[in-house]
């Protein structure tokens, strides 16, 4: 099959929607498994409702080797044979959209609820008053898979499960000790935010956009604002793409810092989970000496940064990340040098690279399996296209290759920040960004520091924002925890959950 | 071993001297905002229709009056009036008792008083809480665990925060509510022994916060729990969270929290 014309959608840069191909639903469906067959990973898959009764459904494909994403579009009914059958990728996707739009992929294997919502994005008569009670929809009715078998049995976490965490339920299927399936059921954080992201004024939006996952703000602002960018045609200066990078670098040092210091916690190491929980402390104070927030509220803003990094202060994080580094380095060595620490990490909650492509999983999970997918490298942006952060992999996949990706990851970003501190590019902090182009769609992808976060926006006719999609990393690596667990013991559920660390709030949107 | 010594002296005692100090805060920190009466027209609505949050209100006299449950501390909620009258101090202290008390003409509030004799006696010294996020951004979950931290060891006022409701004292709310959230919300309040304790955390629980409106929350904490204290913020700082529980069980004696320089303070502000 060849495709047409490359319309010349990238990260970050729009392309008007007609000339995204629109087919009959089956070409659709062909050409997606086609590309998907020659390696493309499928990054977002969605619905939108198009005149009466019919939703427009949109595919982007991201080919990592190029550089390049492609979308495919098809008008579908109420109803459209589902692509999951022969895409795993595809799986949560089209769930989400029988959820959302109240269109059904026929087929499908396991049509359950994401989010337990009522359809928030269906067109025509589904959208009606009376669809929900039509539709028969009950937020507490869920049907869990369930083993049968002498000495089987069951085991229920949560909404409200130990420790101060995010809600989400967990239904183990065991034997003995030895999980055999583990069904993880979310949406209690559901808040509506793809339905705010598009009906909110633009300076509301980008609040929004900041709590999508509240660990996650640079990385969440980051991409909003990129794609709103793009769809403005507004250009960054490029001092305002390197603070964008080092708050981005700084989130992700936070972030895997505290997440080494909860696994040392978990296996009893209480030294490096009393460090480490300080130090992920100190990164946060940075973000806060330079955007007034512990989480970097306020500093990403459309057109570029809402603050400058002056040289004084650039000077001070110079001199404190300097200072963490020394501290930091013998505490990662200390720890995951300790033979006890390691014999208790290896060997658990294992992802093979095969499961990792076949359930479309990003970020550190993904690299610790030696799936080398990173956005910065991908399909470079901003900063990253100057200053190269290499990829960092093991090969393990399990708890322990987690860890040591981690602690790469942080070692990388330390020099990329105290590098980029060194010599910021001259320019204002912010642009004006104007209106939008109307009928265009742009894909915004961004490295969080859980892995790839994907917002795709299409506009209207005036220019409004006509559909928002959002897909965070924990959207594809929740399916990776539950593919991790199975043959290990239910004690360590905790273990592996933590290696992953995954985004409730973002998942559930 | 020599290397794990050599580390342990490296690292240091870290523990925060708080409520003696230790409350230093970088120069653009946005604490409790303030209103200033005399650069503020009145009558001019046009701050509460710019402001991305509800944090303004039509207050007596047709006013600007702020409400702190309101405030997502965002730079665009200051710029939002033309005179200036709105900024952000470098106060973390704002928790209080009553919802009402974050209605203010000019970000000045009554911060927490404590609770009652039987109850200090109670809690006072010992406070087990259960945290439930309930349609929340994990921001304030990020600083309830940082409280736990070496920095600010709560643990070294006796508040600890526990697995189940039954072992707890009081329930910490955070997030505007969810749909999906509302029955076990009230299903765990109902599970912990009384008297218990209902805290607040931040905007989404008392105002929504960016998500107020949406037909999937409620805009926070529903009215029938009864909270004992409110903690504004989006997320709270540590400190802020901190001040307000310290206040809550009468820990922090006249007031004498460090003020917005890090130093104590003798009277309350």
């Amino acid at each position: 099959m060849i495709p047409d014309r490359d319309p010349g959608l990238r990260n970050r840069r729009a392309v008007p929607l007609a000339a995204v191909p629109r087919r009959p639903v089956e070409r659709f469906r062909a050409e997606v498994l086609d590309a998907v067959g020659r390696g493309r990973r499928l990054i977002a898959f969605f619905g939108t409702p198009e005149s009466g009764d019919q939703t427009l459904l949109l595919a982007v494909l991201a080919d990592d080797d190029a550089g390049s994403l492609e979308a495919h579009a098809a008008v579908v009914g109420e109803s459209y044979p589902a692509l999951t059958p022969d895409c795993p990728p595809a799986h949560r996707f089209e769930r989400e959209i029988a959820e959302q739009c109240a269109v059904r992929p026929l087929g499908h294997p396991s049509l359950k609820p994401v989010r337990r919502h009522p359809p928030d994005h269906a067109a025509g008569a589904a959208a009606g008053a009376g669809a929900v009670e039509r539709a028969g929809f009950d937020r507490e009715r869920y049907e869990f898979d369930r083993i049968a078998g002498e000495e089987v049995h069951e085991v229920a976490v949560g909404p409200v499960h130990a420790g101060i965490i995010e809600p989400g339920h967990f239904r183990f299927q065991a034997h003995g000790e030895r999980v055999l399936s583990l069904e993880i059921v979310l949406g209690y954080q559901h808040r509506g935010v793809e339905r705010l992201l598009e009906t909110r004024e633009r300076d509301q939006a980008v609040l929004v956009a900041e709590s999508i996952a509240g660990d996650t703000v640079i990385g969440h602002a980051g991409a909003h604002c990129a794609a709103i960018e793009a769809l403005a045609r507004s250009r960054k200066t490029p001092r305002a793409q390197a603070i964008r990078g080092i708050a981005l670098e700084l989130e992700r040092l936070a972030n895997h810092i505290g997440d080494l210091g909860a696994i040392a916690g978990d296996v009893a190491y209480q030294p490096a989970a009393a460090y480490f929980g300080r130090m992920r402390g100190e990164c946060l104070n940075l973000l806060m000496a330079l955007s007034g927030n512990r989480y970097g509220r306020g500093l990403v803003r459309p057109g570029g940064v809402g603050f400058d990094l002056t040289p004084a202060l650039a000077a001070e994080a110079r001199e404190r990340l300097a200072r963490l580094k020394e501290e930091l380095i013998p505490v990662a060595d200390l720890m995951l040098g300790n033979a006890s620490v390691q014999a208790r990490l290896e060997g658990v909650g294992a992802l093979s690279p095969e499961t990792c492509v076949a359930l479309g999983i990003v970020g550190p999970p993904a690299r610790a399996a030696g799936v080398a997918r990173d956005v910065r490298t991908d399909h470079p942006y901003g900063v990253f296209r100057f200053a190269h952060i290499p990829v960092s992999t093991a090969w393990a996949g399990d708890v322990l290759a987690r860890c040591l990706v981690r602690r790469l990851e942080i070692l990388r970003s330390l020099e990329f920040v105290l590098e980029q501190l060194a010599g910021l590019p001259d320019g204002g902090p912010r642009v004006e960004c104007g209106p939008l182009r109307p009928e265009e769609l742009a894909v915004a992808l961004a490295e969080g520091w859980r892995g790839e976060i994907v917002h795709a926006v299409l506009t209207d006719a005036r220019g409004a924002i006509r559909r928002y999609k959002v897909v965070d990393p924990s959207f594809h690596n929740w399916s990776g925890l539950a593919a991790a667990l199975p043959g290990n013991q239910i004690s360590d559920f905790p273990l592996c959950n933590k290696s992953f660390n995954l985004s409730y709030a973002g998942h559930d949107l | 071993m020599l290397e794990f010594l050599r580390v342990r002296l490296r690292q240091g005692v870290r523990t925060s001297p708080f409520p003696r100090g230790g409350a230093e805060l970088p120069e653009r920190f946005r604490g409790r905002p303030v209103l200033d009466a005399t650069r503020c027209d009145g009558g001019c609505a046009g701050c509460r229709a710019r402001a991305p949050s509800a944090l303004i209100q039509r207050g007596p006299d047709d006013r600007a009056v702020l409400d702190l449950g309101a405030c997502l501390f965002a730079p665009e909620e200051a710029a939002a009036c033309p005179n200036g009258a709105i900024r952000f101090s470098s106060d973390y202290r704002m928790a209080t008792r009553a919802r009402g008390d974050l209605v203010t003409p000019d970000g000045e509030v009554a911060l927490a008083r404590a609770l009652d004799a039987r109850m200090r006696r109670l809690f006072g010294r010992s406070l087990r809480l259960r945290s439930v996020a309930a349609g929340s951004c994990n921001g304030c979950e990020a600083e309830l665990v940082a409280l736990g931290n070496v920095v600010f060891d709560l643990a070294r006022f006796g508040v600890q925060f526990v697995a189940s409701p039954r072992h707890a004292d009081g329930i910490v709310i955070t997030g505007a509510v969810s749909a999906n959230m509302r029955s076990a919300l009230y299903r765990t309040w109902e599970a912990t022994p009384e008297p218990r304790l209902v805290i607040a955390v931040g905007a989404c629980a008392a105002s929504g916060g960016p998500f107020r409106g949406s037909p999937e929350v409620g805009d926070g904490v529903p009215e029938d729990l009864p909270v004992d204290l409110w903690i504004p913020g989006c997320p709270p700082h540590p400190l802020t969270i901190l001040d307000g529980l310290l206040r809550l069980l009468g820990r922090l004696d006249g007031g004498d929290a460090p003020g917005p320089g890090g130093a104590p303070r003798s009277k309350s502000g």
